[in-house]
């Protein structure tokens, strides 16, 4: 696992191309949404990022659009967007609350997403209001599944 | 190519937020069995190509270098695409040029025989049915390639019109090239790379034109054009010896070409300033609103014929109300249906097409204008997901282009 994300992330250091389809990693303590957005939870805080199978199908994300911190989320909904060479794509919020910190690395260094989407490549963090959201939410053996079977469809 | 590249972006896209994956799976899995095959299919699938639905094709959307590579290594080395779901045709016949000239803008009678030109089939209302490269292969003979999404309606179309034009003793045939592949190869690359397949000089054949020749043992119909902005060549190949010039193209440039999917096809032609048809330029849009006054020759300014004559030659003298531009933008990348606004925030236009160009390194996008507002160097906002950014009218295109021409 961290050894993938090492790889991807030298690669991406070296501007080589990985391929990562249909090995896409996933790291273990994390909650995943079906929309491939990850959240790790501490408390009633949230630290929430898109995954590497989602930054992997949106190739080179040249632009991450921030909300403003204060602004409310709710599970499922989205709050920003990211957008890679071709497409846009929304982020919804795997959990309901308020945003406390953006990313703003990102505006500058937005290929963090691809690099490192568990780590450096994070979006925001929330303060979560209600905690038993996070049970909807699949673990990465399930993430991991989910995957499998929508690349195979 | 074109019909929607964007939208094509975006189906990869989607599915990242799709809720109901079942009923999603299902139906797209229907829908790509009844997609059509190049024979090249099992070519992109086994150099890791991502197909993804085109006009009707299952098409390579990329391989395993990035859009962002891939577009870069075009301009830097070469780029090999599959562009068989293109509709290539022979016009035949003595009146063959007449005839065409009747449904384009361009003046094909002044063409010397082996070069060709960018060109638009245009309706009563002057609109594009769709853009064109034509080649005047001899005086009665006349090959095309027009967009694989325009196909059903360009032919029925043509069809029509030679019917009427056959029935009042005119002499035109055609036939179309379902038999054949078709091939673009771009980039600094191509013609060196090119040349170790043929025995024929290609330092002799210039941007435009048209040749039939012997390439890596097999009949082709070449062209040096493209759409890419870059030096290049399209080859129609019979099908049979399609995957064998693929490979062998690849191996003569020792890698350095790379098979390049319709996404950094699609980065390159916005880079370029090329239009794609059903983004760019539509049934309502005319050539001289989306630019391409420069295509229309100078003898059919003067002598109408073609349809939409009315229409095109008085926005001519008069100008017109709507002008394609290109944009500079910041924040997100400004995509289409984007709205244009003036300084004052009033509404001026929208976007066409719009990205981040891979070898600039920031947004660019085209679309129209309110015509006064069309000049390089005007401000404007583009409002994108409700927010307005700062943004500016540019030339085109925004690569320069390295068409082979003689010195």
């Amino acid at each position: 696992m961290a050894s993938r994300i090492w790889a991807s992330k030298a690669a991406s250091y070296l501007k080589i191309s990985t391929f990562n389809r249909g090995f896409a990693s996933v790291v273990k303590d994390l909650k995943y949404a079906e929309s491939h957005e990850w959240v790790k939870v501490s408390g009633n805080s949230a630290t929430i990022g898109i995954t590497d199978h989602a930054q992997d199908h949106l190739g080179d994300v040249v632009y991450v659009e921030l909300p403003e911190i204060g602004t409310a989320v709710t599970q499922g909904s989205g709050f920003g967007a990211v957008e890679s060479v071709k497409a846009t794509s929304d982020i919804n919020s795997p959990v309901s609350g308020k945003v406390v910190e953006v990313n703003e690395e990102l505006t500058s260094s937005p290929g963090l997403v691809n690099g490192s989407p568990y780590e450096n490549g994070w979006i925001i963090k929330v303060e979560i209001s209600d905690t038993n959201e996070v049970s909807s939410l699949m673990d990465s053996e399930q993430y991991s599944k989910f995957c499998e079977e929508e690349d195979n469809h | 190519m074109r019909g929607g590249l964007w939208q094509l972006g975006q189906t990869i896209t989607r599915r990242l937020g799709q809720s109901d994956k079942k009923t999603i799976a299902r139906r797209c899995y229907a829908s790509e069995a009844d997609l059509k095959k190049t024979v090249l299919y099992d070519f992109h699938v086994a150099n890791g190509g991502k197909m993804v639905p085109f006009a009707g094709w299952s098409m390579p959307i990329q391989y395993k270098d990035s859009i962002m590579e891939s577009t870069i290594n075009c301009r830097e080395n070469g780029s090999l695409f599959d562009v068989s779901h293109m509709c290539g045709l022979s016009l035949k016949g003595k009146d063959c040029v007449a005839f065409l000239e009747k449904l384009v803008v361009a003046d094909v009678a002044g063409l010397a025989p082996g070069t060709g030109s960018l060109t638009v089939f245009t309706n009563e209302k002057g609109g594009a049915i769709d853009d064109s490269v034509i080649t005047k292969v001899t005086d009665d003979h006349i090959y095309l390639v027009v967009n694989a999404g325009c196909r059903d309606k360009d032919l029925a179309h043509i069809e029509e019109h030679m019917k009427a034009f056959k029935a009042k003793g005119g002499d035109v045939g055609w036939h179309i090239y379902d038999e054949r592949s078709l091939l673009a190869l771009q980039g600094p690359l191509a013609g060196p790379t090119l040349q170790h397949l043929t025995k024929e000089d290609l330092s002799k054949m210039y941007f435009g034109e048209f040749s039939i020749i012997d390439i890596n043992g097999a009949k082709c119909f070449l062209t040096r054009t493209g759409y890419t902005g870059e030096d290049g060549f399209e080859i129609s190949v019979p099908s049979e010896n399609a995957v064998d010039l693929a490979k062998a193209i690849i191996e003569k440039s020792e890698g350095k070409i790379r098979l390049t999917g319709l996404g950094a096809r699609d980065s390159l032609r916005l880079e370029a300033g090329l239009c794609l048809y059903g983004n760019d330029m539509e049934q309502h849009i005319t050539p001289v609103e989306a630019g391409l006054t420069w295509a229309i020759g100078k003898r059919r300014r003067a002598e109408g014929g073609f349809l939409g004559a009315e229409v095109i030659l008085k926005q001519i003298a008069d100008g017109p109300a709507i002008r394609r531009v290109g944009l500079f933008s910041t924040g997100p990348p400004a995509r289409s249906h984007s709205e244009i606004q003036n300084e004052n925030g009033e509404n001026i236009g929208e976007v066409t097409s719009g990205g981040f160009s891979p070898c600039l390194k920031k947004n660019i996008g085209m679309g129209y204008v309110k015509s006064g507002l069309h000049k390089a160097g005007t401000k404007l906002k583009i409002v994108i997901r409700g927010k307005t950014y700062e943004g500016s009218v540019t030339k085109m295109p925004f690569v320069p282009t390295k068409y082979y021409k003689p010195t």
